[in-house]
């Protein structure tokens, strides 16, 4: 019983994103797909300790959530652009065939939960949802938000999508470049979602993280020679490297200058290496190249005993032309401040100056640590106060606290 | 699948093509809905006359209530619609893009319940 109930969780993780998208982009309709899915791998809870686990537990989910759909569309309307779908669904109703011989249709709903006519705030709650299967109450958790409104949230996104007519698939046209950006968007969010959580309780945080590298992963293998993607997993592999090393085996907080290289993986260096060796080829540079090369000077510093502060500035200003956003502009102020002096660092950070830096964490922490090694300890004092108070990390709050030093 | 395509006009706009017959945005128009019409996608549009023209209708506890002027005062007011028959909602999009009046307005693109009205028109 219990090795059965867990050969179902297993199939469900494994293989759900890919059936959702499978019937989706018959029918276009995501919430019917995933009442279907949800029923069929109930029906498997019941069916398969009876009978034994299915030979092809995959086209076995698909085949019950198939016939599920097409009984649902019989006690409704049906929509008339939907009925040649659901003729096509019954058609392949009855066979078994593995999995390997279905079309995988993820990246059609990468590009329609990261869609321009969904509100972008939803892109990548909605591929946790549809292509990774993560619940709207854990959705909701990881994004700070009551689970009934992200539930109520989501499923208005996906009444749009089946009713506003967002076609499913991969465009090719002159909208491409724009689309594939709002989908590597998304899959960073859920990394860094995973990759905050990491250092919480909840170890779904460090899956959450692994799953968008394996997103990033599917994206590269559908899209082969597109450099952003390999340019985003070559960040996001850069970041994996250096995971076990971002603590001390007591939980506390080490900040990157700090970690032992040696704790640093050198078969995800290796492997983020050859990314952005292959994305360069490709002579297209892009605002995830540009976030991996800064990694990869970092993770260079575990053979040359070095960090060339000079190599990161430079990459941080092209950056700073394609993506100025308040992050970049502080992580350039605080390289600039290790490759000219804690002095033009801080320069960089009073020119930020606005109502959008009070609240923000990172400009805080990299403002008091230039103010105190330029020894203005009331100031730092102060700063040190609000990067504390802004802080959600147990890890990241202790380590500020034990720098502070009393004014 | 067919899109209603809510034209929303600026006010100088909306002067332009009534007292400008041969002005830049007029030619544009009539351009644009050549475009729409080779491209075999129009179904049916036309521009309205000007927001000032409008009276707002409401029946209340069984009086009819009539007010001068469009629903919601904006800076942008509906000028006039047209229906186009696409692929998705991707083409709808593009064919919004095109438009004159959104450089200046906007365009509201809604698909049309087709299914729902076929339920009580052909019965």
């Amino acid at each position: 019983m219990e090795e059965t109930a867990r050969s179902i969780e297993e199939v469900a993780r494994s293989s759900y994103g890919r059936l959702l998208a499978y019937l989706t982009a018959r029918t276009h309709d995501v919430a019917a797909a995933e009442d279907a899915l949800g029923d069929a791998l109930l029906a498997a809870l019941t069916a398969w300790p009876r009978d034994g686990v299915p030979r092809n537990p995959q086209a076995w989910l698909l085949t019950s959530a198939r016939n599920r759909l097409i009984d649902g569309a019989r006690h409704m309307r049906v929509r008339e652009e939907h009925a040649g779908d659901l003729a096509l669904l019954l058609s392949g109703s009855g066979d078994l065939r593995p999995a390997e011989e279905w079309p995988d249709e993820r990246l059609k709903l990468f590009f329609v939960c990261a869609h321009p006519a969904i509100d972008p705030a939803l892109h990548t709650p909605l591929m946790l949802q549809t292509v990774l299967g993560l619940d709207a109450a854990r959705i909701a958790q990881v994004f700070l938000v009551l689970p009934a409104a992200m539930g109520q949230r989501l499923s208005r996104a996906k009444r749009k999508i089946r009713e506003a007519g967002i076609p499913f698939e991969v465009p090719t046209d002159h909208n491409r470049p724009v689309r594939l950006t709002a989908v590597l968007e998304a899959v960073y969010a859920a990394y860094g979602l995973g990759w905050d959580e990491a250092v919480g309780a909840d170890p779904r945080g460090r899956e959450l993280a692994s799953e968008a590298v394996w997103l990033a992963r599917a994206l590269r293998q559908a899209m082969p020679g597109e450099p952003e993607i390999q340019g985003l997993l070559a960040l996001m592999l850069f970041c994996e490297a250096r995971q076990a090393a971002r603590r001390t085996p007591g939980g506390t907080y080490v900040p990157l200058s700090e970690q032992d290289p040696a704790v640093w993986s050198p078969a995800a260096i290796r492997e983020a290496e050859a990314e952005l060796r292959a994305a360069a080829g490709a002579s297209r540079i892009g605002r995830f190249q540009l976030e991996a090369a800064i990694q990869s000077v970092h993770c260079d510093r575990a053979q040359s005993g070095r960090t060339d502060w000079h190599a990161i500035v430079a990459f941080y200003e092209q950056l700073v032309r394609l993506a100025p956003t308040l992050g970049v502009r502080v992580g350039q102020a605080a390289a600039v401040a290790e490759a000219r002096g804690a002095e033009a660092g801080l320069a960089m950070l009073d020119a930020l100056d606005g109502p959008a830096v009070g609240a923000y964490q990172p400009y805080w922490a990299v403002r008091a640590h230039l103010l105190q090694a330029l020894g203005r300890r009331d100031q730092a004092a102060k700063a040190f106060d609000r990067a504390i108070g802004l802080t959600e990390s147990d890890a990241v709050r202790s380590f500020l606290l034990a720098r502070r030093v009393p004014s | 699948m067919k899109y209603m395509m809510l034209v929303y006009e600026t006010a100088a706009n909306v002067e332009e093509r009534n007292h400008a017959a041969d002005s830049p945005y007029v030619a544009a128009w009539k351009t644009y809905h050549k475009a729409l019409v080779e491209a075999g996608v129009y179904v049916d549009g036309s521009p309205l006359r000007e927001p000032g023209t409008a009276t707002t209708v409401r029946v209340r506890s069984g009086n009819r209530q009539a007010q001068d002027g469009p629903l919601a005062e904006a800076k942008e007011q509906l000028g006039g619609f047209f229906v186009l028959e696409l692929p998705s909602l991707d083409a709808a999009l593009d064919w919004a893009g095109r438009c004159p009046a959104a450089a200046t307005g906007a365009l509201e693109v809604r698909p049309i319940d087709v299914a729902f009205h076929a339920n009580f028109v052909d019965p």
